[in-house]
Protein backbone atom coordinates (compact mmCIF):
# COMPACT_ATOMS: atom_id res chain seq x y z
CA UNK A 1 0.00 0.00 0.00
CA UNK A 2 2.67 2.53 1.23
CA UNK A 3 4.66 1.34 -1.75
CA UNK A 4 2.04 2.11 -4.61
CA UNK A 5 1.01 5.27 -3.31
CA UNK A 6 5.24 6.41 -2.97
CA UNK A 7 5.15 4.71 -6.90
CA UNK A 8 2.34 6.96 -7.67
CA UNK A 9 3.64 9.92 -6.19
CA UNK A 10 6.88 9.46 -8.18
CA UNK A 11 4.85 9.11 -11.13
CA UNK A 12 3.28 12.35 -10.34
CA UNK A 13 6.49 14.48 -9.86
CA UNK A 14 7.67 13.17 -13.72
CA UNK A 15 4.08 13.94 -14.69
CA UNK A 16 4.04 17.45 -13.50
CA UNK A 17 5.93 19.50 -15.72
CA UNK A 18 3.87 17.89 -18.75
CA UNK A 19 1.08 19.19 -16.85
CA UNK A 20 2.35 22.62 -16.86
CA UNK A 21 3.55 22.92 -20.40
CA UNK A 22 -0.16 21.50 -21.32
CA UNK A 23 -1.53 24.23 -19.09
CA UNK A 24 0.38 27.01 -20.03
CA UNK A 25 -0.41 26.00 -23.86
CA UNK A 26 -4.46 26.00 -23.63
CA UNK A 27 -4.65 29.52 -21.20
CA UNK A 28 -4.22 32.50 -22.19
CA UNK A 29 -1.29 34.98 -20.84
CA UNK A 30 -3.06 36.39 -17.68
CA UNK A 31 -4.48 33.61 -16.60
CA UNK A 32 -0.69 32.24 -15.71
CA UNK A 33 -0.11 34.95 -13.76
CA UNK A 34 -0.72 32.83 -11.03
CA UNK A 35 0.67 30.07 -12.06
CA UNK A 36 -0.84 27.19 -14.57
CA UNK A 37 -1.70 25.44 -11.45
CA UNK A 38 -4.50 28.10 -9.93
CA UNK A 39 -7.97 27.69 -11.26
CA UNK A 40 -9.47 30.70 -10.08
CA UNK A 41 -10.98 31.36 -13.62
CA UNK A 42 -10.11 28.70 -16.57
CA UNK A 43 -11.05 29.84 -20.07
CA UNK A 44 -9.11 27.09 -22.13
CA UNK A 45 -8.15 28.93 -25.85
CA UNK A 46 -6.36 27.37 -29.08
CA UNK A 47 -4.59 30.61 -29.51
CA UNK A 48 -1.05 29.38 -28.74
CA UNK A 49 -1.56 26.29 -30.62
CA UNK A 50 -2.83 28.37 -33.96
CA UNK A 51 0.19 31.18 -33.22
CA UNK A 52 2.74 28.22 -33.40
CA UNK A 53 1.12 26.13 -36.24
CA UNK A 54 1.14 29.91 -38.19
CA UNK A 55 4.07 31.67 -36.49
CA UNK A 56 5.02 34.33 -38.72
CA UNK A 57 8.82 33.62 -39.23
CA UNK A 58 8.64 29.59 -37.58
CA UNK A 59 5.63 28.22 -38.83
CA UNK A 60 5.65 24.87 -37.04
CA UNK A 61 3.09 23.71 -40.00
CA UNK A 62 5.86 24.13 -42.24
CA UNK A 63 8.54 22.36 -39.85
CA UNK A 64 6.48 19.70 -38.60
CA UNK A 65 5.98 18.76 -42.76
CA UNK A 66 9.90 19.34 -43.03
CA UNK A 67 10.91 17.05 -40.67
CA UNK A 68 8.68 14.37 -42.16
CA UNK A 69 10.03 15.09 -45.24
CA UNK A 70 13.49 14.14 -44.05
CA UNK A 71 12.98 11.49 -41.24
CA UNK A 72 10.70 9.09 -43.91
CA UNK A 73 13.98 8.36 -46.19
CA UNK A 74 16.18 9.00 -43.25
CA UNK A 75 14.64 6.15 -41.58
CA UNK A 76 13.98 3.47 -44.26
CA UNK A 77 17.01 4.00 -46.39
CA UNK A 78 20.03 3.03 -43.52
CA UNK A 79 17.40 0.29 -41.97
CA UNK A 80 17.33 -1.62 -45.45
CA UNK A 81 20.79 -0.78 -45.83
CA UNK A 82 22.15 -1.73 -42.15
CA UNK A 83 19.66 -4.60 -42.65
CA UNK A 84 21.34 -6.08 -45.56
CA UNK A 85 24.67 -5.41 -43.61
CA UNK A 86 23.79 -6.90 -39.90
CA UNK A 87 22.99 -9.92 -42.04
CA UNK A 88 25.81 -10.14 -44.09
CA UNK A 89 28.06 -9.47 -40.56
CA UNK A 90 25.75 -12.64 -38.92
CA UNK A 91 26.32 -15.17 -41.83
CA UNK A 92 29.61 -15.03 -43.59
CA UNK A 93 33.01 -15.44 -42.05
CA UNK A 94 35.12 -12.73 -44.21
CA UNK A 95 38.69 -11.19 -43.29
CA UNK A 96 37.19 -7.35 -42.71
CA UNK A 97 34.43 -9.23 -40.11
CA UNK A 98 35.92 -8.38 -36.95
CA UNK A 99 37.26 -5.27 -38.19
CA UNK A 100 33.99 -3.96 -39.22
CA UNK A 101 31.91 -4.64 -36.12
CA UNK A 102 34.83 -2.87 -34.19
CA UNK A 103 33.92 -0.13 -36.33
CA UNK A 104 30.33 -0.32 -35.94
CA UNK A 105 30.98 -0.15 -31.92
CA UNK A 106 33.25 2.40 -32.62
CA UNK A 107 30.59 4.67 -34.36
CA UNK A 108 28.28 4.28 -31.62
CA UNK A 109 29.99 5.99 -29.24
CA UNK A 110 31.49 8.99 -31.90
CA UNK A 111 29.63 12.48 -30.95
CA UNK A 112 28.20 14.22 -34.36
CA UNK A 113 30.87 17.10 -33.04
CA UNK A 114 33.50 14.81 -34.67
CA UNK A 115 32.40 14.89 -38.32
CA UNK A 116 30.40 17.88 -38.22
CA UNK A 117 33.27 20.55 -39.70
CA UNK A 118 34.40 17.93 -42.51
CA UNK A 119 30.77 17.14 -43.50
CA UNK A 120 29.69 20.71 -43.89
CA UNK A 121 32.93 21.29 -46.00
CA UNK A 122 32.34 18.06 -48.10
CA UNK A 123 28.33 18.99 -48.64
CA UNK A 124 29.19 22.43 -49.96
CA UNK A 125 31.57 21.32 -52.48
CA UNK A 126 28.83 18.81 -53.66
CA UNK A 127 26.14 21.99 -52.98
CA UNK A 128 23.92 20.22 -50.89
CA UNK A 129 24.51 22.43 -48.25
CA UNK A 130 20.66 23.62 -47.09
CA UNK A 131 19.19 20.97 -49.05
CA UNK A 132 17.33 17.74 -47.77
CA UNK A 133 19.38 15.03 -50.01
CA UNK A 134 22.48 16.16 -48.01
CA UNK A 135 20.78 15.85 -44.55
CA UNK A 136 19.76 12.78 -44.99
CA UNK A 137 22.84 10.98 -46.72
CA UNK A 138 23.98 12.07 -43.35
CA UNK A 139 21.45 10.55 -41.28
CA UNK A 140 21.44 7.36 -43.35
CA UNK A 141 25.48 7.23 -43.05
CA UNK A 142 24.61 7.66 -39.42
CA UNK A 143 21.73 5.60 -38.60
CA UNK A 144 23.85 2.25 -40.40
CA UNK A 145 26.03 1.54 -37.59
CA UNK A 146 23.70 0.91 -35.18
CA UNK A 147 20.65 -0.48 -37.25
CA UNK A 148 23.51 -2.74 -38.28
CA UNK A 149 24.75 -4.10 -35.03
CA UNK A 150 21.16 -4.20 -33.87
CA UNK A 151 20.22 -6.33 -36.78
CA UNK A 152 23.72 -8.25 -36.76
CA UNK A 153 22.36 -8.70 -33.16
CA UNK A 154 19.13 -10.05 -33.94
CA UNK A 155 19.89 -12.32 -36.81
CA UNK A 156 22.72 -14.14 -34.46
CA UNK A 157 19.98 -15.50 -32.80
CA UNK A 158 17.64 -17.03 -35.30
CA UNK A 159 18.45 -20.56 -36.05
CA UNK A 160 19.79 -21.30 -39.83
CA UNK A 161 17.53 -24.26 -40.15
CA UNK A 162 15.42 -22.45 -42.87
CA UNK A 163 18.00 -20.99 -44.89
CA UNK A 164 19.77 -23.89 -45.24
CA UNK A 165 16.51 -25.83 -46.50
CA UNK A 166 16.21 -22.96 -48.96
CA UNK A 167 19.42 -23.46 -50.17
CA UNK A 168 18.89 -26.90 -50.49
CA UNK A 169 15.88 -26.12 -52.44
CA UNK A 170 18.60 -24.47 -55.03
CA UNK A 171 17.70 -20.50 -53.53
CA UNK A 172 20.51 -18.26 -54.05
CA UNK A 173 21.67 -16.32 -50.86
CA UNK A 174 19.95 -13.17 -52.23
CA UNK A 175 16.25 -14.87 -52.87
CA UNK A 176 16.60 -16.47 -49.58
CA UNK A 177 17.91 -13.12 -47.54
CA UNK A 178 14.29 -11.43 -49.23
CA UNK A 179 11.92 -14.35 -49.33
CA UNK A 180 12.68 -16.03 -45.48
CA UNK A 181 15.01 -13.58 -43.59
CA UNK A 182 13.21 -10.52 -44.16
CA UNK A 183 9.81 -12.06 -43.04
CA UNK A 184 11.30 -13.22 -39.74
CA UNK A 185 13.10 -10.02 -38.90
CA UNK A 186 10.06 -8.29 -39.37
CA UNK A 187 9.78 -7.40 -35.25
CA UNK A 188 12.97 -6.50 -35.16
CA UNK A 189 12.94 -4.17 -38.11
CA UNK A 190 9.67 -2.92 -36.48
CA UNK A 191 12.30 -1.69 -33.53
CA UNK A 192 14.81 -0.61 -35.14
CA UNK A 193 12.27 1.99 -37.86
CA UNK A 194 10.71 3.28 -34.19
CA UNK A 195 14.01 4.44 -33.16
CA UNK A 196 15.85 5.58 -36.41
CA UNK A 197 12.85 7.49 -36.84
CA UNK A 198 12.23 9.12 -33.62
CA UNK A 199 15.80 10.03 -33.20
CA UNK A 200 15.92 12.01 -36.85
CA UNK A 201 12.87 13.44 -36.42
CA UNK A 202 14.08 14.71 -32.96
CA UNK A 203 17.80 15.82 -34.27
CA UNK A 204 18.71 19.09 -34.03
CA UNK A 205 22.20 19.45 -34.41
CA UNK A 206 23.14 17.68 -37.72
CA UNK A 207 20.03 19.91 -39.34
CA UNK A 208 21.66 22.91 -37.33
CA UNK A 209 24.76 22.69 -39.75
CA UNK A 210 23.25 21.48 -42.78
CA UNK A 211 20.33 23.85 -43.06
CA UNK A 212 19.74 27.59 -42.43
CA UNK A 213 16.83 28.88 -44.96
CA UNK A 214 14.02 30.53 -43.09
CA UNK A 215 11.32 28.09 -45.32
CA UNK A 216 13.66 24.93 -44.61
CA UNK A 217 14.37 24.76 -41.26
CA UNK A 218 13.05 21.78 -39.54
CA UNK A 219 10.78 21.90 -36.71
CA UNK A 220 13.50 20.89 -33.79
CA UNK A 221 15.22 23.91 -35.52
CA UNK A 222 11.85 26.50 -35.53
CA UNK A 223 11.51 25.89 -31.13
CA UNK A 224 14.62 28.22 -30.51
CA UNK A 225 13.24 30.74 -32.50
CA UNK A 226 9.64 30.47 -30.84
CA UNK A 227 11.36 32.36 -27.60
CA UNK A 228 10.97 36.14 -27.60
CA UNK A 229 13.97 38.08 -27.46
CA UNK A 230 13.09 39.72 -24.61
CA UNK A 231 10.45 37.84 -22.88
CA UNK A 232 9.93 34.18 -23.36
CA UNK A 233 6.00 33.79 -24.46
CA UNK A 234 5.42 30.75 -22.81
CA UNK A 235 1.86 30.13 -24.21
CA UNK A 236 3.90 29.85 -27.75
CA UNK A 237 6.95 28.03 -26.53
CA UNK A 238 4.74 25.55 -24.64
CA UNK A 239 2.76 24.38 -27.71
CA UNK A 240 5.41 24.46 -30.22
CA UNK A 241 7.14 22.10 -27.14
CA UNK A 242 4.13 19.80 -27.56
CA UNK A 243 3.18 19.48 -31.07
CA UNK A 244 7.23 18.72 -31.97
CA UNK A 245 7.19 16.07 -28.74
CA UNK A 246 3.50 14.46 -29.67
CA UNK A 247 4.89 12.67 -33.03
CA UNK A 248 7.91 10.80 -31.38
CA UNK A 249 5.26 10.15 -28.26
CA UNK A 250 2.53 8.86 -30.58
CA UNK A 251 5.41 6.08 -31.93
CA UNK A 252 6.59 5.26 -28.49
CA UNK A 253 2.70 4.58 -27.51
CA UNK A 254 1.90 2.89 -31.14
CA UNK A 255 5.14 0.66 -31.10
CA UNK A 256 6.12 0.71 -27.27
CA UNK A 257 6.52 -3.22 -27.06
CA UNK A 258 9.13 -2.69 -30.34
CA UNK A 259 10.94 0.23 -28.99
CA UNK A 260 11.55 -0.58 -25.35
CA UNK A 261 12.63 -4.31 -26.98
CA UNK A 262 14.63 -1.95 -29.28
CA UNK A 263 16.12 0.08 -26.45
CA UNK A 264 16.79 -3.06 -24.42
CA UNK A 265 17.99 -4.77 -27.15
CA UNK A 266 20.30 -2.18 -28.74
CA UNK A 267 22.23 -1.81 -25.25
CA UNK A 268 22.06 -4.92 -24.56
CA UNK A 269 22.82 -7.17 -27.07
CA UNK B 1 30.51 -21.79 -51.19
CA UNK B 2 31.85 -20.04 -54.97
CA UNK B 3 29.85 -17.46 -55.21
CA UNK B 4 30.80 -15.88 -51.03
CA UNK B 5 32.95 -12.91 -52.04
CA UNK B 6 29.83 -12.11 -54.70
CA UNK B 7 27.23 -12.50 -51.25
CA UNK B 8 29.36 -10.66 -48.95
CA UNK B 9 29.68 -7.68 -51.71
CA UNK B 10 26.22 -7.42 -52.23
CA UNK B 11 25.17 -7.51 -48.44
CA UNK B 12 27.55 -5.50 -47.07
CA UNK B 13 29.41 -3.19 -49.36
CA UNK B 14 26.25 -0.32 -49.97
CA UNK B 15 26.28 0.34 -46.03
CA UNK B 16 29.89 0.28 -45.65
CA UNK B 17 30.38 2.76 -48.33
CA UNK B 18 28.45 5.15 -46.97
CA UNK B 19 29.95 5.08 -43.60
CA UNK B 20 32.95 5.14 -45.09
CA UNK B 21 32.65 8.08 -46.73
CA UNK B 22 30.35 10.12 -44.30
CA UNK B 23 31.17 8.84 -41.14
CA UNK B 24 35.08 7.28 -41.10
CA UNK B 25 36.55 10.41 -43.72
CA UNK B 26 34.94 12.92 -41.80
CA UNK B 27 36.01 11.82 -38.38
CA UNK B 28 40.00 11.43 -39.79
CA UNK B 29 39.72 14.32 -41.58
CA UNK B 30 39.11 16.28 -37.71
CA UNK B 31 41.78 14.41 -36.68
CA UNK B 32 44.23 16.03 -39.11
CA UNK B 33 42.46 19.56 -38.95
CA UNK B 34 43.57 19.35 -35.25
CA UNK B 35 47.06 19.21 -36.42
CA UNK B 36 46.97 22.01 -39.42
CA UNK B 37 46.78 25.93 -38.99
CA UNK B 38 44.01 28.30 -40.36
CA UNK B 39 46.16 28.02 -43.86
CA UNK B 40 46.93 24.63 -43.49
CA UNK B 41 50.18 24.18 -42.06
CA UNK B 42 51.47 21.26 -39.93
CA UNK B 43 51.77 23.16 -36.25
CA UNK B 44 52.03 20.40 -33.79
CA UNK B 45 50.26 19.99 -30.35
CA UNK B 46 50.08 23.48 -30.98
CA UNK B 47 46.08 24.04 -30.91
CA UNK B 48 46.06 21.58 -28.23
CA UNK B 49 47.99 23.54 -26.08
CA UNK B 50 45.97 26.80 -27.03
CA UNK B 51 42.02 25.09 -26.30
CA UNK B 52 43.38 23.29 -23.11
CA UNK B 53 44.83 26.35 -21.87
CA UNK B 54 41.97 28.52 -23.04
CA UNK B 55 39.09 29.72 -20.23
CA UNK B 56 35.82 28.28 -22.51
CA UNK B 57 37.71 24.67 -21.80
CA UNK B 58 39.16 25.29 -18.29
CA UNK B 59 39.08 27.89 -15.99
CA UNK B 60 40.97 27.56 -13.11
CA UNK B 61 40.00 31.03 -11.67
CA UNK B 62 36.24 29.95 -11.75
CA UNK B 63 37.51 27.42 -8.62
CA UNK B 64 37.70 30.20 -5.90
CA UNK B 65 35.95 32.83 -7.84
CA UNK B 66 32.79 30.34 -9.08
CA UNK B 67 30.89 29.52 -12.69
CA UNK B 68 31.95 29.17 -15.17
CA UNK B 69 34.56 26.60 -14.50
CA UNK B 70 35.40 25.81 -18.62
CA UNK B 71 33.31 23.48 -20.52
CA UNK B 72 35.46 20.66 -19.77
CA UNK B 73 34.77 21.08 -16.14
CA UNK B 74 31.21 21.35 -16.41
CA UNK B 75 31.07 17.98 -18.37
CA UNK B 76 33.10 16.36 -15.46
CA UNK B 77 30.43 18.19 -12.85
CA UNK B 78 27.75 16.72 -15.16
CA UNK B 79 28.95 12.71 -14.93
CA UNK B 80 29.79 13.58 -10.81
CA UNK B 81 25.90 14.69 -10.26
CA UNK B 82 23.77 12.88 -12.80
CA UNK B 83 25.68 9.56 -13.24
CA UNK B 84 24.97 8.40 -9.54
CA UNK B 85 21.41 10.13 -8.95
CA UNK B 86 20.65 8.34 -12.51
CA UNK B 87 21.77 5.13 -11.68
CA UNK B 88 20.16 4.90 -8.14
CA UNK B 89 17.33 6.49 -9.07
CA UNK B 90 16.89 3.74 -11.67
CA UNK B 91 17.60 0.86 -9.75
CA UNK B 92 15.25 1.96 -6.75
CA UNK B 93 12.20 2.67 -9.08
CA UNK B 94 12.78 -0.61 -11.14
CA UNK B 95 12.36 -2.10 -8.13
CA UNK B 96 9.85 -0.15 -6.53
CA UNK B 97 7.83 -0.38 -9.17
CA UNK B 98 7.72 -4.18 -9.47
CA UNK B 99 5.43 -3.71 -6.62
CA UNK B 100 2.89 -1.00 -7.82
CA UNK B 101 0.10 -1.64 -9.05
CA UNK B 102 0.08 -0.33 -12.67
CA UNK B 103 3.84 0.15 -12.48
CA UNK B 104 4.00 -0.18 -16.09
CA UNK B 105 2.14 3.07 -16.57
CA UNK B 106 4.58 4.83 -14.25
CA UNK B 107 7.23 3.55 -16.20
CA UNK B 108 5.94 4.69 -19.25
CA UNK B 109 5.40 8.12 -17.95
CA UNK B 110 9.01 8.39 -16.52
CA UNK B 111 10.21 6.90 -20.02
CA UNK B 112 8.67 9.66 -22.14
CA UNK B 113 11.32 11.98 -20.91
CA UNK B 114 13.78 9.61 -22.95
CA UNK B 115 11.27 9.62 -25.70
CA UNK B 116 10.63 13.77 -26.38
CA UNK B 117 13.23 15.60 -28.39
CA UNK B 118 16.06 17.13 -26.28
CA UNK B 119 15.63 20.45 -27.84
CA UNK B 120 12.29 19.85 -26.21
CA UNK B 121 13.55 18.69 -23.32
CA UNK B 122 15.68 21.80 -22.61
CA UNK B 123 12.54 23.61 -22.98
CA UNK B 124 10.99 21.87 -20.34
CA UNK B 125 13.58 22.41 -18.01
CA UNK B 126 13.64 26.50 -18.78
CA UNK B 127 10.03 25.74 -17.98
CA UNK B 128 10.29 23.65 -14.31
CA UNK B 129 12.98 26.14 -12.88
CA UNK B 130 10.75 29.51 -14.26
CA UNK B 131 10.23 31.85 -11.63
CA UNK B 132 6.75 32.32 -12.53
CA UNK B 133 5.84 29.02 -14.32
CA UNK B 134 7.69 26.65 -12.97
CA UNK B 135 6.76 24.10 -10.43
CA UNK B 136 10.23 23.82 -8.64
CA UNK B 137 9.84 27.51 -7.30
CA UNK B 138 6.24 26.68 -6.70
CA UNK B 139 7.52 23.91 -4.20
CA UNK B 140 10.23 26.37 -3.02
CA UNK B 141 7.55 29.00 -1.98
CA UNK B 142 6.48 26.42 0.50
CA UNK B 143 9.67 27.17 2.59
CA UNK B 144 9.32 30.60 2.10
CA UNK B 145 12.63 30.45 -0.32
CA UNK B 146 12.27 33.42 -3.22
CA UNK B 147 11.32 32.20 -6.22
CA UNK B 148 13.86 33.27 -9.25
CA UNK B 149 14.40 31.80 -12.84
CA UNK B 150 17.28 29.48 -11.71
CA UNK B 151 18.53 28.29 -15.38
CA UNK B 152 19.07 32.59 -15.86
CA UNK B 153 22.21 32.62 -13.43
CA UNK B 154 25.54 31.74 -13.36
CA UNK B 155 25.76 30.25 -9.93
CA UNK B 156 22.58 27.69 -10.79
CA UNK B 157 22.77 27.65 -14.75
CA UNK B 158 24.83 24.30 -14.59
CA UNK B 159 23.08 22.58 -11.93
CA UNK B 160 19.55 23.40 -12.91
CA UNK B 161 20.32 21.87 -16.22
CA UNK B 162 22.13 18.84 -14.56
CA UNK B 163 19.01 18.08 -12.34
CA UNK B 164 16.82 18.85 -14.87
CA UNK B 165 18.64 16.13 -16.91
CA UNK B 166 18.10 13.44 -14.17
CA UNK B 167 14.68 14.14 -14.66
CA UNK B 168 14.74 13.77 -18.56
CA UNK B 169 17.06 10.60 -18.24
CA UNK B 170 16.11 8.48 -15.53
CA UNK B 171 13.53 6.54 -17.32
CA UNK B 172 16.71 4.70 -19.07
CA UNK B 173 17.87 2.98 -16.23
CA UNK B 174 14.50 2.45 -15.13
CA UNK B 175 13.48 0.77 -18.20
CA UNK B 176 16.96 -1.41 -18.56
CA UNK B 177 16.77 -2.67 -14.70
CA UNK B 178 13.44 -3.44 -14.75
CA UNK B 179 14.15 -5.64 -17.79
CA UNK B 180 17.40 -6.68 -15.52
CA UNK B 181 15.06 -7.90 -12.87
CA UNK B 182 12.92 -10.08 -15.13
CA UNK B 183 16.01 -12.39 -15.69
CA UNK B 184 16.94 -12.83 -12.04
CA UNK B 185 15.80 -16.65 -11.23
CA UNK B 186 12.93 -16.79 -8.86
CA UNK B 187 14.07 -19.23 -6.60
CA UNK B 188 17.44 -17.30 -6.13
CA UNK B 189 15.15 -15.36 -4.00
CA UNK B 190 13.35 -18.14 -2.42
CA UNK B 191 16.16 -19.61 -1.03
CA UNK B 192 17.49 -16.66 0.27
CA UNK B 193 14.44 -15.74 2.13
CA UNK B 194 14.85 -19.71 3.25
CA UNK B 195 17.83 -18.63 5.00
CA UNK B 196 16.19 -15.97 6.40
CA UNK B 197 18.17 -13.19 4.30
CA UNK B 198 16.97 -9.93 5.18
CA UNK B 199 15.56 -7.59 2.51
CA UNK B 200 18.51 -5.41 2.06
CA UNK B 201 20.95 -8.57 2.47
CA UNK B 202 19.14 -9.82 -0.59
CA UNK B 203 19.44 -6.53 -2.46
CA UNK B 204 22.74 -6.13 -2.52
CA UNK B 205 24.26 -10.23 -2.10
CA UNK B 206 22.08 -10.94 -4.79
CA UNK B 207 19.91 -8.17 -6.67
CA UNK B 208 22.68 -5.82 -6.99
CA UNK B 209 25.52 -8.27 -8.26
CA UNK B 210 23.29 -9.96 -10.56
CA UNK B 211 22.62 -6.98 -12.21
CA UNK B 212 26.02 -6.14 -12.61
CA UNK B 213 26.25 -6.35 -16.93
CA UNK B 214 23.01 -3.87 -16.75
CA UNK B 215 25.00 -1.86 -15.07
CA UNK B 216 27.61 -1.56 -17.47
CA UNK B 217 25.37 -0.99 -20.30
CA UNK B 218 23.65 2.13 -18.45
CA UNK B 219 26.68 3.48 -17.01
CA UNK B 220 28.24 3.22 -20.36
CA UNK B 221 25.23 4.72 -22.01
CA UNK B 222 24.69 7.22 -19.41
CA UNK B 223 28.56 8.69 -20.22
CA UNK B 224 28.33 8.39 -23.53
CA UNK B 225 24.91 10.59 -23.23
CA UNK B 226 26.89 13.38 -20.26
CA UNK B 227 29.87 13.76 -22.54
CA UNK B 228 27.72 14.45 -25.47
CA UNK B 229 24.95 16.93 -24.21
CA UNK B 230 24.05 19.59 -26.78
CA UNK B 231 20.66 20.05 -27.64
CA UNK B 232 19.70 20.63 -24.02
CA UNK B 233 22.16 23.63 -23.04
CA UNK B 234 21.70 25.09 -26.43
CA UNK B 235 18.10 25.57 -26.16
CA UNK B 236 17.94 26.32 -22.56
CA UNK B 237 20.93 28.60 -22.26
CA UNK B 238 23.16 28.77 -25.41
CA UNK B 239 25.93 27.94 -22.46
CA UNK B 240 25.18 31.13 -20.96
CA UNK B 241 25.12 33.33 -18.81
CA UNK B 242 28.75 34.43 -19.66
CA UNK B 243 29.71 30.68 -20.63
CA UNK B 244 28.67 29.51 -17.02
CA UNK B 245 26.66 26.38 -18.23
CA UNK B 246 29.17 25.89 -21.70
CA UNK B 247 29.76 22.01 -22.41
CA UNK B 248 32.28 20.77 -24.60
CA UNK B 249 30.04 19.54 -27.36
CA UNK B 250 28.38 23.21 -27.42
CA UNK B 251 31.67 25.03 -27.66
CA UNK B 252 32.95 22.46 -30.35
CA UNK B 253 30.31 24.12 -32.23
CA UNK B 254 30.89 28.14 -31.19
CA UNK B 255 34.63 27.28 -32.34
CA UNK B 256 33.59 26.14 -35.55
CA UNK B 257 30.45 28.01 -36.57
CA UNK B 258 30.48 31.26 -34.78
CA UNK B 259 34.04 31.91 -34.64
CA UNK B 260 34.92 30.11 -37.90
CA UNK B 261 37.99 28.46 -36.28
CA UNK B 262 38.03 24.88 -37.98
CA UNK B 263 41.01 23.65 -36.01
CA UNK B 264 40.44 24.70 -32.47
CA UNK B 265 36.67 23.61 -33.10
CA UNK B 266 38.70 19.96 -34.02
CA UNK B 267 40.91 19.54 -31.24
CA UNK B 268 37.66 19.69 -28.78
CA UNK B 269 35.86 17.25 -30.77
CA UNK B 270 38.85 15.09 -30.58
CA UNK B 271 39.31 15.47 -27.31
CA UNK B 272 35.62 14.75 -26.62
CA UNK B 273 35.95 11.84 -29.06
CA UNK B 274 38.50 10.28 -26.99
CA UNK B 275 36.60 10.66 -24.03
CA UNK B 276 33.63 8.63 -25.47
CA UNK B 277 35.75 6.02 -26.76
CA UNK B 278 37.34 5.70 -23.86
CA UNK B 279 34.03 5.53 -21.93
CA UNK B 280 32.97 2.22 -24.70
CA UNK B 281 35.78 0.32 -24.10
CA UNK B 282 33.53 -2.35 -21.97
CA UNK B 283 31.72 -2.90 -25.06
CA UNK B 284 34.25 -3.36 -27.50
CA UNK B 285 35.75 -5.87 -25.11
CA UNK B 286 32.18 -7.58 -25.19
CA UNK B 287 32.87 -8.00 -29.16
CA UNK B 288 35.80 -9.82 -27.91
CA UNK B 289 34.55 -12.09 -25.94
CA UNK B 290 32.20 -12.97 -28.65
CA UNK B 291 34.17 -13.79 -31.20
CA UNK B 292 35.02 -17.25 -29.91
Amino acid sequence: MFVSLLGWLVALVWILPFMGVFMTAIRPLDELLNGWWNFATFRPTINNFSGAWNHPTAALSRGMLNSLIVAIPATLLPLFLATMAGYGLSRYRFKLRTPLLALVIIALALPQQTIAVPIFQMMNALNLVDTYLGLIIVHTAWGIPWIAFFMRNFFTTIPKAMEEAARIDGASDITIFFKVVLPLAMPAIGSAFALQFTWVWSDFFLALILIYSPDKLLATQRIPLMRGVYHVDWGLLSSAAILVMVVPIVVYLVLQRYYIKGMVGWSLK
Amino acid sequence: MRNRAKYVAFFVVPAFALVGIFVVYPVARTVVLSFLDSDGKFVGLENYIRVLSSREIINLEGLSRGFPLGALVHNLLWIAIHLPLTLALGLVLAVLLRNVRGGAVIKSIIFLGMVMPMIVGGVMINFMFDRNLGIFNAFLKIFGIPAKSWTAYPDTALLALIFGSVWLWVGFSTVLYSAGLETIPKDLYEAAQLDGASALKIFTKITIPMLRPITIVVVTMTLLWELKVFDIVYVATMGGPGGASNVLALQMYTYAFRAMDFNRSAVVAVLLTMSTLLVSLPLLRTLRDDQS
